[in-house]
């Protein structure tokens, strides 16, 4: 395939540096692209995304009526990074997620980076997901958020910033496993040749971590879904059967003498941690929200008992919105007395008079975010935007800001990507997953998203992203 | 097991089972009416009275030409029992149980769907011998049967499946014997004709009997293919031996390894099965052949209840704490 025209553009390109040379993790891939002919890549390419519907890999569209079931499209180019950098990497989320535990157990407790006066009380009491329920808890082990799913970007300056804290059951994961085993597939000799760290034990550290909060010798452990028209039911369905143990929703499931039981055809049967990928707010109805329908009456009291481990543990939902996020790095330095090893990204709240101020002045260069939303929705790209569209959410703000907080443009990193006419950057986040139980572990891999669109920045699934595997060198 | 997950399982095994009885119900009559003198009329109505969904179809249809009778049957989604909503609804419940299933049967069963709505789309009961169709269903499903017979754990989700397999087979093969007394010989003294053997022959090939009912009883005589669909202890598809085999996973579910019953579903399956073993064929004709066969499905959808209420029946979770308004 020919590379001549492949260029950096003005953002970071992980493959070839901004006056054209090859970066040293790539120079083998690179060289390998350069000698497989353009049919090749496609043919192998075409064989990938056979495997995948056969697989029946898909998620499912909200807002979508048509095909339900759909294909998340993996481009058959890996993204790599070099070990160096990954430890770095692994080093800034074990800390991150540390101080991020101590922060949820203070606030729940103690309360004292409150008192302390580091972040403002009503920022976190008053919030939607600060979960009264929770007030003087602490969960199986002192963990609250046992699965993080945490994601950044690389910016023009080759660093990697923190986007987001995914605290409350982050999915994807099943992507990163099954785009691997594919991946092995289509380049084979590759594996061999550059030494690619493994993701397979995933499944295997997962229930390991849930054993570990029980007490049990032999826990029943359990994974919950709210059912198969949710969009990462197939995660869920996939989650299960790799760790072999039940899948559950929430019919399937009842308290009594605050207990959980499994209804089986030999009767109840006791189960003592759940997997959870139902929302905080959906697990009880007695407790949160009575109109679920989806959850199981009584589990919150049991989980109280400690008759039940969740994981993730309920009330996480508060340390990872986003204006809690722009406190990050006073919350690692308060908790751990260190400074954070990665970037947060400059983060103006529109709660605060003189930031909103500027926020209003310069929206044309800034990304302004809802606080409380996923999935790229809610959301203005000010540099792409039109003027039209810079009113509506100066509008918005005003009315209620509170509810935003914007960051200047970032510019996401671009790898190689396969596309019609050969291979172009396109640009990437990267969603590395990091298990907290017996110790925090973060798994040496990751759901790198790509935007396939050209230009485009929204990588998510649910408009028009794909998928890569990711690559961590030995 | 779960109880929900138990639910499934058996009623995927039901609905592939009844899928691919569909199939020989349609092979069934293309092979009467090709055997039939010319200018004798077709005859599609039974069809749809053995199916026990005459009401349903009557509702929708004006007289009972074999394309309306095949949309019928095969593809019309308003048909609850048709084709094609077995084969939707075996793959909903493949899916909501996909952990629990090998990949492959989850992969074939997704293909099988996929090629009904490619049949469906082409408007197949429009063609002139769609029985190629309906022969690449059939395939596919012995396929799917094949890959869990040798891949599939005889555990507890087995035996729901195969419990589900079986009882359908059951009914489903009563019901095929029943569409020879919905048909209507030209007049009475052709009971006994060449064109009364014709419509038993075409009935035992139907169902893969021919060649063995040949060899145990030698001549076509309608109260030995009774006997033989009914009665015989070795055809897999004879009512005697599905009931036998279905009352065997119970037992392995229930861990019932004495004779009698252990559950209301067992007492139920059991007490079916020793009156089939000691029938005798006499008894069955003299007693009214389409009537017998009608008691038998009304005790296999008892037992089905049976099973429902002993195994898949959960409690509301949210039934217990509700509040009075």
């Amino acid at each position: 395939m020919k590379l001549d025209n492949y260029a950096a553009g003005d953002h970071c390109d992980e493959m070839i540096t901004s006056d054209g040379h090859v970066r040293p993790h790539y120079e083998e891939f690179f060289k390998r692209l350069e000698k497989t002919p353009q049919k090749k890549m496609k043919n192998l390419q075409h064989s990938a995304n056979q495997t995948q519907r056969s697989m029946g890999m898909t998620f499912n569209v909200y807002h979508d009526n048509e095909g339900l079931e759909k294909i998340l499209h993996l481009d058959i180019i890996p993204r790599i990074i070099p070990n160096s950098e990954w430890k770095n990497l692994e080093a800034g989320l074990k800390q991150r997620t540390k101080a991020l535990n101590m922060f949820l157990q203070d606030i729940y407790n103690e309360r004292s980076i409150l008192k302390d006066g580091i972040i403002p009380s009503e920022l976190i009491l008053k919030s939607k997901d600060y979960l009264e329920p929770c007030i003087g808890l602490t969960p199986p082990k002192g963990v609250w958020c046992h699965i993080t799913g945490t994601d950044l970007i690389k910016n023009r300056d080759g660093e990697y910033y923190i986007l987001e804290d995914n605290l409350r059951c982050p999915s994807g994961v099943s992507y990163m496993l099954e785009s691997r085993e594919i991946i092995k597939r289509v380049h084979p000799e590759l594996f061999q040749d550059q030494g690619v760290m493994p993701v397979a034990d995933y499944p295997t550290k997962l229930l390991n971590m849930l054993q570990f909060l029980s007490d049990k010798t032999k826990p029943v452990v359990g994974v919950l879904t709210p059912g198969i028209y949710n969009s990462a039911y197939f995660e869920h369905s996939y989650l299960a059967l790799q760790m072999g143990v039940e899948l559950v929703s929430g019919v399937d499931l009842l308290v009594e003498d605050q207990k959980v039981y499994m209804q089986t055809t030999k009767g109840l049967r006791q189960i003592d941690v759940l997997y959870r990928r139902i929302d905080d707010t959906f697990l009880d109805p007695l407790t949160f929200n009575p109109q679920s329908m989806l959850g199981v009456p009584g589990i919150f009291d049991a989980y109280k008992a400690g008759n039940i481990a969740l994981a993730n543990a309920p009330g996480t939902g508060v340390a990872d919105d986003k204006a809690v996020y722009a406190y990050v790095p006073q919350i690692i330095k308060y908790y751990l007395n260190e400074e954070p090893i990665l970037n947060n990204v400059p983060t103006y709240l529109c709660r605060e008079n003189d930031q909103r101020e500027y926020v209003l002045e310069n929206i044309h260069e800034l990304v302004v975010k809802e606080t409380n939303a996923a999935g790229g929705y809610g959301m203005l790209i000010g540099p792409k935007a039109t003027e039209e569209e810079h009113d509506k959410f100066r509008e918005l703000i005003k009315n209620n800001p509170k509810n935003y907080i914007a960051q200047p443009t970032l510019s996401l990193s671009t790898v190689p990507t396969l596309c019609e006419d050969g291979i172009e950057g396109r640009h990437v986040d990267l969603r590395p997953y990091i298990l907290y139980g017996n110790g925090i572990e973060v798994i040496p891999g990751a759901l790198t998203r790509v935007a396939l669109k050209k230009g485009s920045l929204v990588v998510n699934s649910s408009q028009g992203g794909g998928s890569k595997d990711t690559w961590v060198l030995y | 097991m779960l109880s929900r997950v138990a639910n499934s399982i058996y009623w995927l095994g039901r609905y592939l089972e009844r899928a691919e009885n569909y199939a020989r119900f349609i092979d069934v009559n293309f092979n009467l009416m090709q055997d039939l003198p010319v200018g004798m009329k077709e005859q599609w109505m039974p069809l749809v009275a053995a199916t026990g969904d005459l009401d349903v179809y009557e509702a929708s249809n004006d007289g009972y030409s074999s394309e309306q009778v095949l949309f019928f049957l095969g593809f019309d989604e308003n048909n609850p029992n048709s084709m094609f909503s077995a084969i939707r609804n075996a793959r909903e419940n493949a899916r909501i149980i996909r952990e629990n299933l090998s990949k492959e049967t989850w992969e074939k069963t997704n293909e099988l769907y996929h090629f009904m709505q490619s049949g469906q789309k082409k408007k197949i009961w429009t063609k002139e011998d769609p029985r190629k169709f309906f022969l690449k269903i059939k395939n596919q499903i012995l396929l799917i049967y094949g890959l869990a017979d040798s891949s599939v754990a005889r555990v507890e989700g087995w035996y729901f499946s195969r419990l589900g397999q079986f009882l359908e087979r059951a009914d489903k093969t009563s019901r095929i014997l029943d569409v020879k007394y919905h048909i209507l010989l030209p007049n009475e003294e052709e009971v006994g004709s060449p064109i009364d053997f014709l419509h038993w022959m075409a009935l035992l090939k139907s169902v893969t009997a021919f060649n063995t009912y040949r060899r145990v009883y030698g001549n076509i005589n309608p109260s030995s293919v009774v006997e033989f669909l009914t009665l015989n202890k070795y055809f897999p598809r004879s009512i005697y031996f599905c009931i036998r085999e279905a009352e065997k996973c119970l037992h392995k579910i229930s861990g019932n390894d004495e004779e009698g019953f252990k559950n209301s579903a067992e007492k139920a399956i059991g007490s079916l099965k020793s009156k089939l073993e000691f029938a005798e064929v006499d008894e069955i004709i003299s007693y009214g052949l389409h009537e017998y066969l009608d008691d038998l499905q009304i005790k296999i959808n008892g037992i089905s209840n049976k099973i429902d209420s002993n195994f898949f029946t959960i409690r509301d979770n949210f039934a217990q704490h509700s509040t009075p308004q």
